[in-house]
């Protein structure tokens, strides 16, 4: 074309980013790869074909790992782990921030190598994700070296097992692989078979930085071998992103193995206009939102939400701005919308929106390639939330939406879904904006911007998306946990029956205690509660799946405690400590003729102080300001999780109770707490001192019986967003599988003590497990 | 609307008739007030734009090419002369070396207009006679405004009878800055008025008028008033063009071709001064606007240094190595 006929025309021409480099490096490596264990790369194996998803060329062969290269792997983690924890945190740091540097010297190189790889535009990978990349390891050098004085007390997991996507390659190996070394992990990280590309050459930096052999090590291969570093015995602490479905798998597979897990999964995240929004803008946004890395982005603002008033003329600016995008090759700085990563991927996408005959389908007109893995920009208005393309996740250029009318119809539909990743709200109205934030059921909320990300933020899910956060001292707290060690708890039985009962003046009937009244047990059956000496001193009502349901609807039911203020929660916790204070010697009285043993008083009086405690830290636990690149705030707020069930220790029958009761209610959860099982009495006597305590109806419901029987209604139930278990039954592996259909948070003991009357009986880790961190992003400019 | 023989006429550089005017309309308070511009959102879009969009080799060319043409060369001195003028007029018709237009094929370039005061308008037009080049003139009290307004519309008229093809207006700041949209309404209109068959470009001062959201509802007030062009700055503000700036006046340009059919041009001024800036501000007409507002009747560049970075970009391409300033005539 002449300069004359492009002068008419006025067309854009290609802006090819040169391949050279990177298709040098991969001939430098003989195109072939091993595993990066100990060290150094293994000798290929059986090779698999690493391709390029824009031309379906061959980039390389990778091996498929066996289970013999993980053992080794995960072997050569476990050998250098205790020397690299012990360099301490600022020694850590210094590798860390050579690996930033690296990173940032051989940018472009990996910018090239991941968009071969992806099928992301190179705009992208060299302007986002690399850089990002490079943030996180900056940040996470600066997380080690305040590692000792931040984090004391706390230590690393050990082995990391890390499973990560093919969306984000590189950058999810960051989020992942910094935080874990920063904590003092070694690793085992396993790319997605599709793009392994960017890890093997971050092996390579993992090289030139001199980190210990070992630290890291990359298996490469297809989902067997995730399998197989999720459940190596060996590896103590595992960290999965990708879909839901894989992410309930590997909940399953390592329920009961004591190993810490974080998932990062699926979403469908809303994206809610209201028509007071600076239209163009967030017209904008879902260009970053929902075609940004071709859709494949689990937090992608995939369900468009906007106010009718505005939704003819939204739309309009949406399509005209659609036929805008560039589809075309990746490597072409000014493309918009690259290659979708894989064949098999492309087929789903069509599949699922030929399988639509809902709503209305617009797709961009912009010209697609003649071959590659490409998908036009798409968009399907009219939807209902009934359409299952309103619920299922795509994964890809396809935007879905409907309109709502109120703002809090726009809340019910953006919550009408079991995801919980992201979402998105655009309006002038600062009212608005901040009043709908907190009330998304998502770990992540974008004010008047989309898809923005920093290693300083954490970053994570609530419902089926997942749970842990990934970013900001509370992704470090998914690489540490407590320094203590627990002792093996043995189950605790209640005393049989003798030949007397003890004489009672009047007859007292202990029963549940649901939506704040005593509910007898659906089943009308109680067991007898006897003293040491074998008195019978009571019964207690064995409840069953139908009470669970019973006080589940009671708790949600009761949710405007989370609505209420911290200063009121806590006058209600001082309150029930004062009931409970001024019943010490009934209380006291029957925790020894329970328990047989004489330190009912103290035991009162620990609860007491325990209550006084998370009075306390009602109005304090707070979140905080995160330090995001960026003219606004990135809020990380701490909410309540929900409804928690807790089966309480089985040992104190009163400080267990108590000790998980205030923090969950003081973060303004409600409870259906389990009692003791041998010793259920004090907790029928306690729901006389909530009674007496200005507890609202459904906050805490007290269930009594036999904790086998309850926990798998527990685990499994659909509308409970946490379960915790502290009984002395072995219950944790029950608990953590059932709760993967619904991938509530779990906190078991894995049949392990605590030292209820000590530090270990309170504290950050109970706030911390009874409250989500949600990042609130309010990016601002008058 | 474009057809092969309107092309013609346009690269000869006459003055442009493809496009019917903006009559302008009621004042449509609803509207105006509707308005919204999202500052952080909008800054990022500007920011990312020059990395969403390159443009190499033959391809640049050629839009450097198509930025010239879209160029009011423009002195606003104190110390314009008739000579200092007539200078400026010879570089407008010849505004890059004739050899390196052979080379691109592109002889017969020039740029969009001369920009100039009020008294030098004449000496302009004189200067230009024969080129096709129309004569822009500044008016209404550049840049403040302030003079009496019974002057600034007579000025407006002055300059027309002197030649003037194309009058920049200046607004009164202080109307956007009350909200005294009736009053900025009635301001344009009667200028517009005054302008005749002239074009009338309003310059809003855009680095005066505090906030985005300002831009986009004056933007509207004056396009509703008749405004042929808007624009950003008279270039004696302390912030003239920006990128964000812009994309909030050409979504009001948008928006205004969607509910009334007629194109409004746009016009950044001030600080635009090196070629790459030039791709990034065609790149973002095109991609908010279309390529229809590529050309100089609907865009143009309000710049005296830009030329210079121009011309020796183009000789980059046409011999490969890096020029220099003295290669290229001056203006």
């Amino acid at each position: 074309m002449t300069v004359q006929e492009i002068f008419e025309t006025m067309d854009y021409g290609s802006a090819p980013e040169s391949a050279g480099d990177a298709l040098a490096w991969l001939v430098d490596q003989g195109d072939r790869f091993g595993h990066f264990i100990d060290g150094r790369m293994t000798d290929p194996g059986d090779v698999f074909e690493s391709r390029n998803p824009a031309d379906g060329d061959v980039l390389a062969h990778l091996s498929q790992a066996t289970q013999s290269d993980v053992d080794a792997a995960v072997a050569a983690a476990r050998k250098a782990q205790g020397k690299w924890e012990k360099l301490g945190g600022s020694g850590r740091a210094r590798y860390l921030y050579a690996l930033a540097r690296l990173l940032q010297k051989h940018s472009r190189l990996f910018a090239v190598l991941e968009t071969l790889d992806n099928g992301k535009p190179i705009r992208e990978s060299r302007d986002i994700d690399i850089p990002l990349a490079q943030r996180h390891f900056y940040y996470h050098a600066g997380q080690a070296q305040l590692f000792d004085s931040v984090c004391a007390g706390r230590v690393a997991h050990g082995v990391c097992g890390q499973v990560i996507p093919w969306n984000f390659p590189l950058l999810m190996l960051a989020w992942k692989v910094a935080p874990a070394l920063a904590a003092g992990n070694t690793v085992v990280l396993k790319p997605a078979e599709y793009t392994s590309l960017t890890a093997l050459l971050f092996a390579d930096l993992c090289r030139q930085a001199g980190l210990p052999k070992g630290v890291v090590n990359i298996v490469t291969g297809d989902g067997a071998v995730g399998e197989m570093v999720v459940t190596h015995p060996d590896v103590d602490k595992v960290a999965f992103t990708g879909s839901t479905a894989v992410g309930r798998r590997i909940r399953v597979a390592t329920a009961g193995s004591g190993k810490a897990l974080t998932l990062e999964l699926g979403g469908k995240s809303p994206y809610i206009v209201f028509e007071d929004a600076d239209l163009d803008s967030a017209v904008e946004g879902l260009v970053d939102a929902i075609w940004f890395n071709q859709g494949q982005v689990c937090c992608a603002g995939s369900r468009l939400l906007v106010q009718e008033g505005a939704a003819d003329r939204f739309y309009g600016k949406l399509r005209a701005r659609m036929d805008k995008l560039r589809v075309g090759s990746p490597m072409d700085k000014s493309i918009d919308v690259g290659a979708i990563v894989d064949p098999v991927q492309l087929q789903t996408i069509q599949r699922l929106v030929d399988g639509n005959t809902a709503g209305e389908t617009y797709q961009s007109a912009a010209a697609l390639p003649e071959s590659g893995c490409f998908y036009p920009p798409t968009l399907i208005t009219g939807l209902s939330p009934a359409d299952p393309l309103m619920q299922e996740e795509i994964f890809g250029p396809v935007l879905v939406g409907t309109t709502f009318r109120t703002p809090s119809e726009a809340v019910e539909l953006a919550n009408n879904t079991r995801y919980g990743l992201a979402a998105t709200v655009w309006s002038e109205n600062i009212n608005v904006a901040l009043d709908i934030a907190p009330k998304l059921a998502a770990g992540v909320v974008w004010v008047n911007g989309t898809n923005m990300f920093d290693a300083a933020a954490p970053f994570g899910g609530v419902r089926e998306s997942g749970f842990g956060r990934e970013g900001g001292p509370e992704g470090m707290m998914a690489y540490t946990k407590p320094a203590v060690t627990a002792k093996a708890l043995s189950r605790v039985v209640g005393f049989s029956s003798g030949p007397d009962a003890e004489p009672q003046a009047v007859d007292r009937t202990a029963k549940l205690y649901i939506d704040g009244k005593q509910a007898r047990p659906d089943g009308g059956y109680a067991y007898d509660v006897f003293t040491k000496t074998g008195k019978l001193i009571g019964q207690a009502p064995l409840a069953n799946r139908k009470d669970v349901r019973n006080a589940v609807e009671a708790a949600r039911g009761a949710k405007a405690w989370a609505g209420t203020t911290a200063h009121l929660r806590a006058q209600i916790l001082y309150y029930i400590a004062e009931n409970l204070a001024a019943r010490k010697d009934e209380f006291a009285a029957r925790l020894n003729q329970m328990t047989g043993a004489r330190s009912g008083a103290k035991e009162v009086d620990v609860s007491v102080n325990r209550l006084f405690t998370y009075a306390a830290w009602a109005d304090k636990y707070d979140g905080r300001v995160a330090q995001v690149p960026l003219r606004g705030v990135a809020l990380a707020m701490r909410e309540p999780c929900g409804v928690i069930a807790a089966l309480c220790p089985d040992e104190h029958p009163l400080l267990g109770l108590v000790s998980l009761m205030a923090p969950a209610i003081a973060m303004g959860n409600r409870v259906i707490l389990v009692a003791s099982e041998p010793f259920p009495l004090a907790a029928t006597d306690f729901y006389q001192v909530l009674d007496t305590s200005d507890v609202p109806g459904g906050v805490v419901n007290i269930l009594t019986g036999r904790h086998d029987e309850l926990a798998p209604t527990l685990a499994s139930h659909m509308d409970l967003e946490a379960v915790w278990s502290f009984s002395s039954s072995d219950l944790s592996a029950e608990i953590e599988r059932g709760a993967a259909e619904n991938l509530k948070r779990t906190w078991v003991n894995h049949g392990r003590g605590r030292d209820w009357f000590g530090t270990e009986g309170e504290g950050a880790v109970f706030l911390d497990a009874a409250t989500e961190v949600k990042t609130v992003w309010v990016p601002y400019g008058a | 609307m474009q057809t092969a023989t309107d092309k013609q006429t346009e690269t000869m550089q006459l003055p442009q008739t493809l496009e019917p005017r903006n009559p302008g309309m009621d004042l449509d308070l609803d509207w105006v007030m509707r308005a919204t511009a999202n500052r952080s959102a909008i800054e990022r879009r500007a920011a990312t734009l020059p990395g969403r969009r390159s443009v190499k080799k033959v391809h640049q060319a050629a839009w450097l090419c198509r930025a010239i043409t879209c160029i009011d060369l423009t002195t606003l001195a104190g110390d314009d002369t008739v000579g200092r003028v007539a200078r400026l007029c010879a570089k407008a018709r010849q505004p890059v070396r004739a050899d390196l237009l052979e080379a691109l094929g592109m002889e017969g370039l020039t740029v969009g207009a001369v920009c100039v005061y009020h008294d030098m308008v004449e000496a302009a037009v004189q200067a230009l006679n024969g080129s096709g080049i129309p004569v822009a003139a500044v008016s209404t009290g550049f840049p403040a405004g302030l003079s009496p307004f019974h002057l600034r519309v007579a000025e407006i008229e002055e300059s027309v009878k002197a030649g003037a093809a194309e009058i920049d207006i200046v607004i009164s700041r202080r109307h956007v800055l009350t909200g005294n949209w009736d009053a900025l309404y009635d301001e344009m209109k009667t200028f517009r008025a005054a302008c005749g068959e002239a074009h009338v470009k309003a310059i809003l001062a855009t680095g005066e008028l505090g906030t985005l959201q300002n831009v986009a509802r004056a933007s509207l007030v004056c396009m509703m008033a008749g405004a042929d062009f808007i624009k950003t700055s008279t270039g004696k503000e302390s912030v003239n063009a920006t990128l964000p700036v812009s994309l909030v006046m050409i979504r009001a340009i948008r928006e205004y071709f969607e509910e009334t059919g007629y194109r409004v041009g746009y016009k950044p001024a001030g600080g635009i001064s090196k070629a790459k800036d030039s791709l990034v501000y065609l790149s973002l007409m095109k991609e908010e606007l279309g390529d229809r507002w590529l050309r100089n009747d609907l865009f143009r560049f309000g710049a005296s240094s830009l030329l210079g970075d121009i011309e020796r970009q183009l000789e980059h391409h046409v011999t490969g190595a890096y020029s220099a300033s003295w290669r290229h005539a001056s203006g």
